[in-house]
């Protein structure tokens, strides 16, 4: 009896489902869009400093909401844009407190514009600046989806919550989620202030803009939210071993892990006869690091021998260093039926070297693209069919015509003679 | 595998009644088409904004940022890159600096060209250049020479003082190209150019082709060459040419003119 009820229940349950999937496929449209719509949250600091009236001569904070209403005007129709204050609430001396101080103004979803902006217009310059504490906050908000995800942090001091350092939060929370990018702007920011804010936007691959006018600021922020709006291709996450044999299998694809230094990751990729592996390889630099440093891609057989290697080193200031490899496999000649595909093990090491205190995990972000094609055709020669040219080339043509022309004319002459003697 | 796709586009050619000149496929720097030229730059080689060559892209960033561009090359082409900063009006001593990537990431070489330029603190603009090697269709894999594909441009500040961080700049780069023609016209030939993304697409992995994102999209203005064509066909035919007139020549100095004078008529 039991087991008939829940039947019908389940058959009422699929109808109902189906029939709303025939009403509503709109609905159903709209949900798989919003999966994939890039996010952004802003992250606005509304601590007591943003009284200072030393923008365009209007204090900090009437430059911020001007500007948040020119964003929220121009933000594209597919973003789903959120806000997040720091510091907005509590007024206190109470350090505990005001490290805890940073509050969802408007949630990341479909944005309606009036709202948002009553929102920005009631907000008031307060408290601390819990950077850290907001940026972590900040990434929840952001959290689900498969869509781009970005944060752009705006501020006009540095944290005021230590030891919780914002740089490495921000390091920490790229190293949780794929995609997600912060980009700082400063609000007539002082030389500890840029090293912190472009420490936290390089930890992530963002980027960080010092702003000290209102035009300024609303361009940045809308040039921010439309690059979040551009589709971007996202790298899948793998995790390479530490040997060939352990490693996982790689398909064509672009794909991202984590490398500590002085660590090794291995791949291994299915490479068919007559078929071109293409590799490439880039580690990030998202911390302090030496100013020397180096990547190096091998490819090796199963068997340990190196077939090619890529290789790339360099020195000074940098985002990421690359080197990438190709590895055509020859086509087996009389070889009867289908072959097996080889194992080409991937070998990646880089020679980043991290500066003194800087925390060693997590590991460099690592970005590797695989691409597995149809094979080169061998060159026989140098020159293309082995054509020649210039002007050497008709000398020696010309040369080896009128000798042959000679010769021709002479054989033809003797052979007369001969005839006539006869 | 070449013969035959060598002869299927010779006689696509024929059958279009098209001249060599007309299948000549490598692309001459077109006139500047700046309508459409892209105004931003990315910010990785994931996110590089695609550019044509002979475009002029423009894009607003700040000191510090690394700006990335991509653009596509053929096989006989010898690209030049060009990129010009404007800095902000106070700034100190900065080095800014251009790099040029191939399609699989590994840095390519400059023959000559300022890669590298330190801006003197009232200097108002720094212009650098680099001119690429000629890229070949083919070359060894223990080799790194410029192959047909997409190549990335990264335009950063190399070395620059913590107060200048962040200051806004603009960006101006153009890619243009020198043909090269025969002369760098090899044997062999990829099967795809070394564009990011193509193995995704020729193993026919559906789902992956019908993503709106690419790695790279962007191709020559008339498609990538199919590295057939090149006047090393001229030279040796008219080479060809050459020869059998002299040997006509030749033959002819020998027999002196006309029917020597001693050979009876009736011979």
């Amino acid at each position: 009896m039991i087991t008939r009820t829940r039947l019908a229940t389940g058959a009422c349950a699929l109808l109902a489902a189906l029939a709303a999937g025939m009403a509503f496929p709109a609905g159903a449209v709209a949900d798989e869009t919003s999966a994939t719509a890039p996010k952004v949250d802003l992250v606005l600091d509304v601590s007591g400093s943003m009284r200072a009236r030393d923008i365009d001569g209007q204090s900090r904070m009437a430059a911020a909401k001007q500007a948040f209403n020119e964003v929220l005007d121009a933000t594209p129709e597919e973003v789903q844009l959120g806000i997040r204050t720091l510091g907005a609430d509590y007024p206190g001396d109470d350090r505990k407190t005001g490290c805890k101080d940073t509050a969802q103004l408007y949630p990341v979803g479909p944005l309606d514009r009036t709202e948002a902006k009553a929102a920005v217009a009631t907000l008031a310059p307060t408290g601390w600046t819990p950077i850290g504490p907001a940026l972590l906050k900040a990434a929840d908000d952001l959290d689900g989806g498969e869509g781009s995800k970005r944060i752009v942090l705006i501020s006009d001091g540095e944290d005021t919550c230590a030891p919780l350092d914002p740089c490495e939060v921000a390091r920490e929370i790229a190293a949780k989620g794929i995609g997600l990018t912060i980009d700082t702007l400063g609000l007539v920011p002082n030389t500890k202030m840029r090293q912190q804010l472009s420490c936290i936007a390089e930890a992530t691959g963002g980027t960080f803009t010092s702003v000290e006018h209102t035009e300024e600021l609303a361009d940045k922020v809308n040039q921010l939210v439309d690059r979040a709006a551009d589709p971007v291709v996202t790298p899948v996450a793998t995790t390479g071993a530490d040997q060939c044999a352990k490693a996982p299998e790689l398909k064509s694809g672009l794909y991202t892990d984590r490398e500590e230094f002085g660590q090794q990751r291995w791949y291994r990729v299915k490479v068919p006869h007559g078929w071109e592996l293409r590799a490439s390889v880039s580690v990030s630099a998202d911390r302090a690091v030496n100013p020397s440093y180096g990547v190096l891609l091998r490819a090796v057989t199963e068997r340990g021998r190196e077939i090619v290697r890529g290789e790339a080193a360099g020195n000074g200031r940098t985002d990421v260093i690359s080197t990438g490899l190709r590895y055509p496999k020859a086509e087996q000649e009389g070889a009867e039926g289908e072959l097996a595909p080889e194992t080409v093990c991937l070998q990646v090491t880089h020679s980043f070297s991290a500066g003194s205190g800087v925390q060693a995990s997590p590991g460099l972000p690592l970005e590797l693209t695989v691409d597995v094609v149809e094979g080169p055709s061998e060159s026989s020669d140098v020159a293309a069919f082995g054509l020649g040219r210039g002007w050497w080339l008709l000398g020696a043509l010309v040369l080896a015509g009128f000798l042959a022309g000679l010769v021709w004319g002479w054989v033809s002459r003797w052979r007369i003679a001969v005839w006539r003697t006869n | 595998m070449r013969i035959t796709r060598v002869l299927s586009a010779a006689l696509l050619t024929l059958g279009l009644a098209a001249g060599p000149a007309a299948a000549d496929s490598s692309p001459s720097p077109s006139a500047s088409q700046d309508s459409g030229a892209p105004t931003e730059a990315g910010t990785s080689f994931r996110t590089a904004t695609e550019i044509e060559q002979g475009q002029t892209a423009t894009a607003s960033a700040s000191t510090g940022d690394y700006l990335y561009w991509s653009f596509p090359a053929d096989a006989g082409q010898r690209p030049t890159v060009k990129a010009t900063v404007k800095l902000p009006d106070t700034h100190a001593t900065e080095a800014w600096q251009i790099d040029v990537y191939d399609g699989l990431r590994r840095r390519q070489s400059c023959q000559y060209g300022a890669q590298t330029r330190t801006a003197a603190a009232d200097a108002a603009s720094v212009e650098l250049t680099c001119v690429l090697r000629t890229v070949r269709a083919w070359s060894e894999p223990w080799a790194d020479d410029p192959l047909p594909g997409t190549y990335y441009l990264r335009l950063t500040a190399v070395d620059v003082p913590t107060s200048d961080l962040g200051l806004p700049v603009d960006a101006e780069v153009r890619v243009d190209s020198k043909d090269i023609g025969g002369a760098a016209a090899v044997d062999g030939a990829l099967a795809a150019p070394l564009v990011p993304g193509a193995g995704v697409l020729s193993q026919g992995d559906e789902e992956e082709s019908t993503k709106e994102a690419l790695l790279a999209s962007l191709e020559p203005s008339d498609g990538w060459s199919s590295g057939w064509w090149s006047d090393r066909w001229v030279w040796t035919a008219f080479g060809g040419v050459l020869a059998a007139l002299a040997g006509i020549g030749g033959y002819a100095l020998t027999r002196g003119s006309g029917r020597p004078s001693r050979v009876p008529p009736g011979a």
